[in-house]
């Protein structure tokens, strides 16, 4: 229903919004969803919002070719069918099909390695937009540049479509183990790393000198994304990072993807400090998905009761899992 | 003083950071607890219900018995508080919508998502009955459409209410825990300035 406040001083899309969506996230799962039937069963099972896509990844995978932001038709028949938000995805970088999902009415957008990159060089700069952001990452670099960048959510990429957790495992530990480490750094050392982990929004004008001709070096005054200089972003990062530091944590909400596909996964995956789960592949590629989608909102509800991830197991068969080093592309290499 | 924040899902850590926070602002002695099994239900105050999914919560209340535990200490005078989607499981009546099952604790009718989607999430003032001026966030917010009885009307929005309480419980379609002003829980906990 169309409400119009007739206040003054009404803010929409700040910050303390976009971030606070995230929040009311936590502790739940979001499901990977098809259409409007599968979305009704991981609303029903209690799932916490649903991603609405044309496939899942275990069956982008498969499809191989180019994977697009998913037909609006398929996510409104999706949005009218459950009360909880409906989240989707965009291509890396591809900021039209974010403002069209933004025009639609998502409530959150899903800046994914599932989908093929629309952009050699660069994320989406998230701030410009009213919809919150998620976005993947594999270490504490790209969490950094994507939480700068305006995310207000993070997750691990994983390895998406393939129902094996070591990836996604693999991921949060890196991010963990790395904000441990700024314990122990001086604010020289940070700053340091901020100028590292601000080297890959240099890539479009280095590839632009040298193409000109000339020696590939950015000075920290040349803008190299938007109409942010190199100094503008190490300084970003910088705050970012001494926040991180101070917090001992990401100030977003961290959710695990890619590869999760049994309760004792997503138990897994909260013991190691996630605050929520998303599960793609694994419920609608498993043979008995109602119960396996009920049984994963338990496990991750009572991740420090072994009771009850043993109960909720007992029975469920999970979806075939692929060994990584079998697979002939890994969807976390994209992205930076 | 022992305030509980239900941990089954949603903004819990933020809940229970506030709560604490605000206890030492108004320098009263207590602890605040996650509760995520009934049993820690047994000596609370206050239960406070934070913001999520209102059908996650309401249906791993039920299926955890804290459901039926929550009526139960409500009738041996413990307080409860709804924030956001909380707030929902305060009422008698949700409109239109039977995929949560409330505690039925205040004489109020909520209607969820009433402004719309994310997009339409918000910040502005509001004036609260007893505090005056008060910054509130609302996030996929639900509204308070009727409130009867003995119930309170505190602050209203539009040509709705936006908070309200009878007895000892309260209902808030806002989220206090993301901000950083205290005076709020003077009502919700019965303090003296």
């Amino acid at each position: 229903m169309p409400f119009h406040l007739d206040l003054e001083n009404v803010r929409y899309g700040s910050e303390l919004i976009k971030r606070g969506f995230a929040k009311m996230q936590k502790g739940g799962v979001i499901m990977d969803v098809t259409n409007a039937e599968q979305a009704q069963i991981a609303e029903d099972a209690g799932a916490v919002a649903v991603m609405a896509l044309e496939r899942v990844p275990a069956d982008i995978r498969a499809a191989g070719g180019v994977a697009r932001m998913a037909d609006p038709l398929k996510i409104q028949e999706i949005m009218d069918a459950v009360s909880i938000p409906v989240m989707a995805k965009v291509r890396i970088g591809h900021i039209e099909e974010a403002r069209a999902l933004e025009a639609l009415g998502v409530d959150m957008i899903d800046e994914s390695e599932v989908l093929t990159p629309a952009d050699p060089f660069f994320h989406i700069d998230k701030r410009e937009f009213t919809v919150p952001f998620v976005c993947g990452c594999r270490n504490l670099g790209e969490a950094v540049r994507r939480i700068w960048e305006g995310a207000a959510m993070i997750r691990t990429k994983g390895e998406a479509g393939t129902g094996n957790v070591i990836e996604a495992v693999r991921h949060i530990r890196l991010v963990n183990r790395a904000i441990e480490e700024l314990k122990y750094m001086d604010d020289e050392k940070i700053h340091e790393l901020a100028k590292n982990y601000a080297q890959s929004y240099a890539k479009l004008l280095l590839r632009v000198k040298e193409l000109n001709g000339f020696e590939p070096v950015v000075g920290g005054d040349e803008p190299v994304f938007g109409h942010y200089t190199l100094n503008e972003i190490i300084e970003g990062l910088y705050k970012e990072l001494q926040e991180i530091k101070r917090l001992q944590r990401l100030p977003v909400v961290n959710f695990a993807a890619g590869g999760v596909a049994t309760p004792a996964d997503a138990a897994l995956m909260m013991q190691l400090g996630a605050d929520g789960v998303f599960v793609g592949s694994g419920i609608f590629k498993s043979p008995n998905p109602e119960e396996m989608a009920k049984a994963i909102v338990e496990a991750v509800m009572h991740y420090d009761e072994p009771e009850t991830v043993a109960e909720v197991s007992k029975g469920l068969k999970g979806m075939y899992g692929q060994e990584i080093s079998q697979l002939s592309e890994r969807l976390q290499e994209r992205g930076w | 003083m022992k305030i509980g924040v239900l941990g089954i899902q949603g903004d819990v850590s933020e809940h229970v950071s506030a709560a604490s926070n605000a206890l030492q602002f108004y320098g009263v002695k207590g602890e605040v607890i996650t509760v995520r099994k009934k049993e820690v239900l047994k000596d609370l105050d206050y239960l406070i219900i934070p913001g999520g999914e209102s059908t996650t919560i309401s249906r791993l209340m039920i299926r955890s018995g804290i459901y039926d535990e929550i009526l139960r200490r409500v009738d041996e005078g413990m307080g409860v508080i709804g924030t956001c989607a909380g707030s929902i499981l305060m009422a008698k009546e949700v409109v239109d919508d039977d995929r949560v099952t409330p505690l039925k604790l205040m004489d109020i009718s909520v209607r969820r998502n009433f402004f719309g989607r994310q997009r339409e999430s918000f910040e502005t003032e509001l004036e609260i009955k007893y505090l005056g001026k008060y910054h509130a966030v609302f996030i996929r917010a639900p509204v308070i459409e009727k409130c009867w009885g003995d119930c309170e009307v505190l602050a209203t929005i539009g040509d709705n209410i936006a908070m309200a309480r009878q007895e000892k419980h309260f209902a808030l379609i806002f989220h206090p825990e993301l901000t950083e002003d205290y005076r709020i829980y003077r009502l919700f906990l019965n303090l003296r300035e």
